[in-house]
């Protein structure tokens, strides 16, 4: 029974945030990493894209909550996807003809994309400030919880209880289904195959004929798509604040530089790694070692490893060591 | 000799009779800044004073009585400086103000204790400033937040708690504030099993609720703010059914609490500073007839504030600041007739005729230690989705 406890509390406070977590930085770090991939560049300008394509789904969650359209125990904002992809596309791709394809024709070299795309990181970032302004904003509706954490100590009689909210479930089930989409893509049609022939050799893939113009667009619809599905699911799960995702930045460049930069599945593993770091290093462990551990071993203080205001600090030190003995990630991606 | 020792008397009766004709209070608000919505009623408290007792016409044979204002901007010390020291200049009798702790602190230290000037803060909540050196010329009639955890300490030991778990937002108010409730506690016998730092602003608490649960104790207690952290910490405590009762200190009151959070709040408790009673009411009443919210926070504290200056004026028949300062003590506790709003020319006149007063006021005056409220608290708990005051303490 106490490791039944044990588990539920593990669980209740470790796993199930951490995995929603690691969901929603592997969608992120799948952006930043494709964009390095084929664009050759760092995009500091990806968490504000998740911030843009958000507040579009938050903007049309409202009008469809207006309308009286809902979901049933879904939030609403999975309606209002589709259209916030939509928006984001159009943006990134203008964001793309104006800014970016200048500098690619002018064979600029990538430091100089990168602090360019920090100059579209503060432009977005204003442009969402100025649309929704720099305050929280909640669009989340439908049921809130799959299992509550009152309703499981009554059905099991276990002391602890779990909760796994509706937008915990729903960012793993949207996570499984956008990575296994993304995967059959790049794997299967001649696209995406073409996508990752430009990644390995541009050079090469130029000669065999593959239009440049055109794989850079299709990165960039991608990229949007992942970008706002990974907005809009840390806002449901979370809130959303724009700010917020400025600062999820770091843990997401950190995701796809310790699983490899360019490489798909670094980047999702990278993602669970820093999420999963990041919770148990900064979790309280004595809740759960009371219960498993002896009488005579029962610790006195809280084992914590670091505390709580240290959580970003995690993601700096992996990636220091990621660098330092392992520059181009635990998946063999490109040297940074 | 002769000729200018008239000339120094006629003068000196001169600014005698000029003074009593016209008695300038600054009052130093933040009318811009974090609390640019609460100055206004503030201002408006302090002004209604000087109002009737202009009117009265009681003060010190007649005198009237301004109001200069003046901006701090709350956390602006600069401004709030030079726009003290712009008060002095302008030959002010005492300053009501600052407003916020922070700025209360500078005016005192760079403007009124160098130019010997009286103050009366009607909201600086802050601890620190009870032990800082004021030559005796710094009162306040808000209580300090240290007052506020001797409070919360009692209702936490009535409601048989015995152990707790507090977080913070990571400020002065709110260290200063959980280190209060934890000192307080802990001498009455409870146990605090852990005192956490949250920030404001994230989207995401779990972590530092899992810290605090893993921690446990009979209820958290959040000593932070409603449209912040606080509320972020409560949901997510709900959430992941980690607490489900919340101990909520003056920054978490508020009707937005409850219906941000819903019926899950039902049962959690608190205090905030304020004062029920006659004269609450009779403020409140004068305060409408005015054209103003006397209910505003610290509203009524600076109708208090401007009502203490020009009592003790009169008791010291000066209206210099070294007279009178010695003076607000006495007019403000007991023995004496109880004074309540409204009835400050009743005031002035027993203090005319030589006998001692004890203001009450608006907010239930009692000023202890260096000069600073006792504080009345209204114990609230939320019942059925709203904050009810159930005892005042």
């Amino acid at each position: 029974m106490d490791f039944l406890n044990a588990l539920v509390a593990l669980s209740n406070f470790v796993l199930v945030p951490a995995i929603a977590y690691g969901s929603q930085l592997a969608l992120g770090a799948l952006g930043v990493t494709l964009i390095y991939g084929i664009l050759r560049f760092s995009n500091f300008a990806h968490g504000d894209t998740m911030a843009f394509g958000a507040m579009i789904a938050v903007l049309v969650t409202w009008g469809l909550q207006a309308a009286g359209v809902s979901f049933g125990p879904l939030p609403t904002a999975l309606l209002a996807l589709p259209f916030a992809i939509l928006g984001c596309i159009v943006l990134v791709l203008i964001t793309d003809r104006l800014v970016y394809r200048f500098y690619r024709e002018q064979k600029a070299k990538p430091v100089i994309l990168v602090i360019v795309s920090m100059g579209v990181m503060f432009i977005m970032n204003g442009l969402v400030r100025f649309i929704i302004g720099p305050d929280d904003q909640r669009f989340s509706d439908g049921a809130r919880f799959i299992v509550s954490a009152r309703d499981f100590k009554a059905m099991t009689g276990l002391r602890e209880g779990l909760a796994i909210k509706t937008s915990q479930g729903i960012t793993v089930i949207v996570a499984v289904v956008a990575v296994a989409l993304l995967f059959w893509f790049l794997n299967k049609t001649r696209t995406g195959k073409s996508m990752r022939a430009y990644s390995d050799n541009e050079d090469l893939a130029l000669l065999s004929g593959i239009n440049p113009e055109r794989v850079v667009m299709i990165t960039w619809i991608i990229v949007a798509a992942l970008a706002t599905t990974a907005g809009v699911l840390y806002g449901l799960d979370k809130s959303f604040k724009p700010f917020v995702y400025f600062q999820l930045l770091l843990p997401i460049f950190a995701s796809a530089i310790v699983g490899g930069l360019g490489n798909p599945i670094g980047a999702i593993a990278g993602g669970f790694i820093i999420a999963f770091s990041e919770v148990t290093i900064t979790y309280a462990w004595k809740k759960v070692l009371t219960y498993v551990a002896p009488e005579s071993l029962e610790p006195s203080g809280l084992v914590q490893f670091l505390s709580t205001d240290y959580k970003f600090a995690v993601s700096f030190v992996i990636l220091l060591i990621v660098l330092l003995f392992k520059p181009t990630g635990l998946f063999k991606g490109k040297a940074v | 000799m002769k000729k200018l020792l008239t000339a120094t008397a006629a003068t000196a009766l001169l600014a005698g009779t000029a003074m009593a004709e016209d008695v300038k209070l600054g009052v130093l608000f933040g009318f811009t800044g974090p609390i640019e919505s609460l100055a206004p009623a503030m201002g408006s408290g302090a002004e209604l004073a000087m109002a009737e007792v202009t009117e009265s016409g009681k003060l010190l044979e007649g005198a009237t009585v301004t109001a200069s204002r003046a901006d701090t901007g709350c956390i602006d010390n600069g401004l709030a400086t030079s726009n003290g020291e712009r008060m002095i200049a302008d030959g002010v009798a005492g300053i009501i103000g600052g407003d916020c702790s922070g700025v209360t602190g500078a005016i005192l230290q760079n403007v009124a204790i160098p130019n010997g000037m009286v103050m009366i803060s009607p909201s600086a909540t802050s601890p620190g400033l009870s032990t800082m050196e004021d030559n005796g010329l710094f009162f306040r009639t808000a209580p300090s937040d240290a007052r506020e955890g001797e409070v919360m300490a009692d209702i936490l030991k009535d409601r048989g708690i015995n152990s707790i778990a507090l977080t913070y937002t990571n400020n002065d108010y709110g260290k200063g504030l959980a280190d209060a409730i934890q000192s307080s506690f802990e001498a009455a016998g409870g146990e605090v099993t852990i005192v956490a730092a949250h920030e404001d602003g994230k989207a995401d608490y779990s972590a530092e609720v899992g810290a605090l649960a893993s921690a446990g104790g009979d209820i958290l207690v959040v000593a932070g703010y409603l449209d912040q952290g606080g509320l972020g910490i409560i949901q997510s405590a709900l959430d992941s059914g980690a607490f489900d009762t919340f101990g909520l200190p003056g920054g978490m009151i508020g009707d937005s609490l409850p219906a941000n959070v819903g019926p899950d709040l039902n049962g959690s408790f608190g205090q905030i500073a304020g004062s029920g009673g006659e004269g609450a009411e009779k403020y409140f009443a004068m305060a409408e007839a005015a054209g103003f919210d006397g209910s505003s926070p610290y509203s009524p504290e600076s109708y208090d504030a401007a009502a203490l200056f020009m009592l003790a004026m009169q008791a010291a028949g000066s209206t210099a600041p070294a007279d009178y300062g010695a003076k607000i003590m006495d007019v403000a506790n007991e023995p004496g007739e109880k004074i309540y709003p409204g009835e400050l020319a009743k005031g002035l006149e027993l203090l005319a005729a030589g006998q001692d007063i004890d203001y009450v006021g608006a907010s239930g005056v009692e000023l202890i230690g260096p000069g600073e409220s006792a504080g009345s608290y209204r114990e609230i708990e939320v019942t059925d989705g709203e904050n009810k005051t159930v005892n005042f303490r």
